[in-house]
């Protein structure tokens, strides 16, 4: 009996990530949760601009590339296209989603539109080569900030989850990680409620996963995975920021 | 013939597009064109469409490309500098290939500028309206008819060729009142086999995308592209000529000028100068032949503009140079008065710039 | 007993799998280098493996499949 293997909405093609990238992990996550709702033919992906900008080869349901920074804005639209029918999420990293496009993110929440949002924070900008980015630690050194982020020169890092947990609008944030087996399973739950709150229309959910980018950190792949322990988790700790419905709950017992 | 009703032109602009079956508008406060986004939050509830005020020009035009992604009619509309704005968005849309309506109601620039109309966006929309190799059909009316016309026309354009139309209107055409009749037959909608409207398990997935890594690769989508771009200039060129049968002096000029032109054409026709109109309505692609041939037997080729001076480049191309082409022109939302257009043809009737 | 079988020519040779194996059940090899030029993963000891998918779990390619 097979208990484990390559999720069917995971197209069947090597993906470009560098060895070690836990952006594979969170595609298959997303993937085994699309064939798990079983919605894969009106599943409609956005893939953003920064590593994660070939995801639409990754996915076997339709996806279109967006700006960058823009996703969630093409996701309205498609979701408001056929509300009824279209299943719509993002997959954005940090510059992508908490820098160029923070507008687009905040009032995607605002608006509560029925879109889900997986967000990969790793601190740092790794396609165009390890800049700073809108989520890299106090002191992290990256390519523009060689001496260490400086707070006082250039501000501090941004918790997204909780910055969006202030709004009325959002249904739905939490912030997970995948650095080792218990959390790849909490994260799977996590994606699986984010697809499931769409599917019950109840709105925006995003999940937060805290990565690495072992190439830019100029770790190795095992060693990045502790960094997330020793110095990710204490900035951006893991848990549900937001859940209006078991608010809701919680509050009519 | 359905009755007509006198609308704005803005207004003329939004219930043409709900005839011509567009049901999602996304767009974001900018005067002179607000009528087009009230118009719409007011009508597109009731008949089943979406109105939805974005966070910015830039969300709009990507909640456009949303739309446009699954194949449904979507437009947004704007001023100078909310277009701007729209740039990257609609770089994006020529890259991917898809289809939008885009109002561009003119106001006077650069920067913030002013509110009153202008024309200075020509450049813009017809050369330089965001990076890379691509252009947008542009269509200039000059009456509140031709506006809503001209985007029933825009939809079946931006379909049939899987690009961007701007209509080019300036602030006056977008604010006027004129009656106009809204009795179109629509013409059924495009099959659109590469939309991303969800697999349904049936076919193997689409992608919408203008990302291309190799440039081999992305060398011959911008070729494709410009065959399309050639079929376009060949087939849809659009223009009108007013008394250029036996005319010595031609005026050029689209939208409000073209109608301050005509004015100042039968004035001077009255003084038995014998001048004529040529006005553009496809501003791309430009439409050359009328020029061409007025430059074998005209003497002086006079460009009206409400701008410093930016079809005229284009004008004076299409002449191949064999005539002067001289500007009349007001900036910064002035328009030129009948008078002052009187006086460039009289100076060009007495001899002119030779 | 459980069996693993590995896409070989897909693994990168990052060892997430490895470390995530409580059985110590797989190793990259030293020896082999696949088409992309790396370590791949390999059993060394697949007699130990009991099916908990672990190394499945923890791999960022999706290069294993695991029966029981």
């Amino acid at each position: 009996m097979v208990v484990f293997e390559k999720p069917k909405a995971l197209a069947d093609v090597q993906l470009h990530y560098c060895p070690g990238c836990t952006h594979g992990i969170v595609h298959r996550l997303v993937a085994e949760v699309i064939d798990e709702l079983g919605i894969e033919g009106r599943t409609i992906g956005i893939a953003p601009v920064g590593c994660s900008v070939m995801a639409y080869n990754y996915f076997n349901c339709d996806m279109i590339e967006a700006a960058h920074g823009r996703a969630p804005a093409v996701a309205t639209g498609v979701k408001r296209s056929d509300p009824e029918n279209n299943i719509v999420f993002t997959y954005q990293g940090d510059g992508d989603l908490a820098s160029i496009g923070m507008a687009e993110t905040v009032h995607a929440a605002a608006r509560n539109e029925n879109i889900t949002i997986i967000f990969i924070n790793n601190a740092i900008y790794g396609m165009t080569g390890g800049q700073m980015a809108p989520t890299s630690l106090p002191g992290q050194v990256t390519q523009t900030s060689p001496y260490g982020r400086d707070t006082d020169h250039c501000g501090f890092p941004i918790r997204v989850c909780e910055m969006l947990s202030t709004l009325e609008g959002p249904e739905y944030l939490e912030r997970v990680t995948v650095n080792n087996v218990k959390a790849v399973k909490n994260a799977k739950k996590a994606i699986k409620k984010a697809f499931q709150n769409q599917l019950d229309g109840k709105g925006f959910s995003l999940v937060e996963v805290v990565s690495t980018c072992p190439t830019n950190w100029g770790m190795t792949p095992k060693k990045a995975l502790e960094w997330i322990d020793e110095k990710m988790l204490p900035y951006y700790p893991l848990g549900v920021y937001k859940d209006r419905s078991a608010a809701k709950e919680e509050a009519s017992k | 013939m359905s009755d007509k009703v006198l609308m704005k032109g803005n207004e003329a602009i939004a219930e043409a597009a709900i005839i011509a079956g567009c049901r999602h508008y996304f767009g974001y406060p900018i005067t002179p064109q607000t009528e087009v986004a009230a118009y719409m939050a007011k009508k597109m509830p009731k008949i089943g469409g979406t109105f939805l005020q974005a966070e910015s020009e830039i969300a709009a035009i990507n909640m456009v490309y949303g739309v446009s992604s699954t194949g449904k009619r979507v437009m947004t509309s704007s001023s100078s500098p909310g277009i701007s704005l729209k740039g990257e968005g609609i770089s994006y849309l020529a890259g991917a290939d898809l289809p939008a309506l885009l109002i561009n109601v003119q106001r006077g620039g650069p920067g913030l500028g002013g509110i009153q109309p202008s024309q200075s966006d020509y450049f813009q929309a017809t050369k330089g309206t965001a990076h890379g190799d691509f252009h947008m059909i542009v269509l200039a009316p000059c009456s509140v008819q031709e506006m809503a016309d001209l985007t029933v026309k825009g939809f079946d354009l931006a379909d049939k060729y899987r690009m961007t139309t701007m209509i080019l209107a300036d602030g006056t055409m977008g604010q006027m009142m004129e009656p106009v009749s809204l009795d179109y037959e629509i013409a059924p909608p495009v099959e659109k086999p590469w939309a991303t409207t969800g697999t349904k398990m049936e076919r193997k997935h689409n992608i919408v995308n203008s990302l291309s890594l190799v440039p081999e690769e992305l060398e011959k989508l911008n070729f494709e592209r410009y065959e399309r771009y050639k079929k376009i200039e060949e087939t849809e060129c659009m223009y009108e000529e007013y008394m250029m049968e036996d005319a010595e002096i031609c005026v050029t000029a689209f939208g409000i000028a073209a109608r301050v032109s005509k004015n100042a054409i039968n004035e001077a026709r009255k003084q038995g100068i014998k001048v004529g109109l040529i006005r553009p309505i496809t501003l791309w692609p430009f439409p050359k032949a009328p020029y061409k041939a007025a430059a074998e037997k005209v003497k002086e080729v006079i460009s009206v503009e409400l701008n410093m001076g930016q079809m005229i480049e284009d004008v004076k191309l299409a002449t191949e140079c064999k005539v002067p082409v001289t500007l009349c022109n007001r900036a910064g939302g002035m328009i030129p008065s009948p008078e002052q257009v009187l006086e460039a043809i009289k100076k060009a009737a007495k001899g002119g710039t030779k | 007993m459980a069996k693993l079988t590995f896409k070989t020519d897909n693994c990168k040779g990052c060892g997430l799998c490895v470390d995530a194996c409580p059985k110590q059940v797989i190793a990259l090899a030293k020896d082999k280098i696949n088409k992309k030029g790396h370590h791949p993963v390999e059993a060394v000891n697949p007699d130990a493996c009991i099916g908990c998918a672990f190394c499945a779990t923890m791999c960022p390619d999706c290069i294993i499949t695991v029966e029981r």
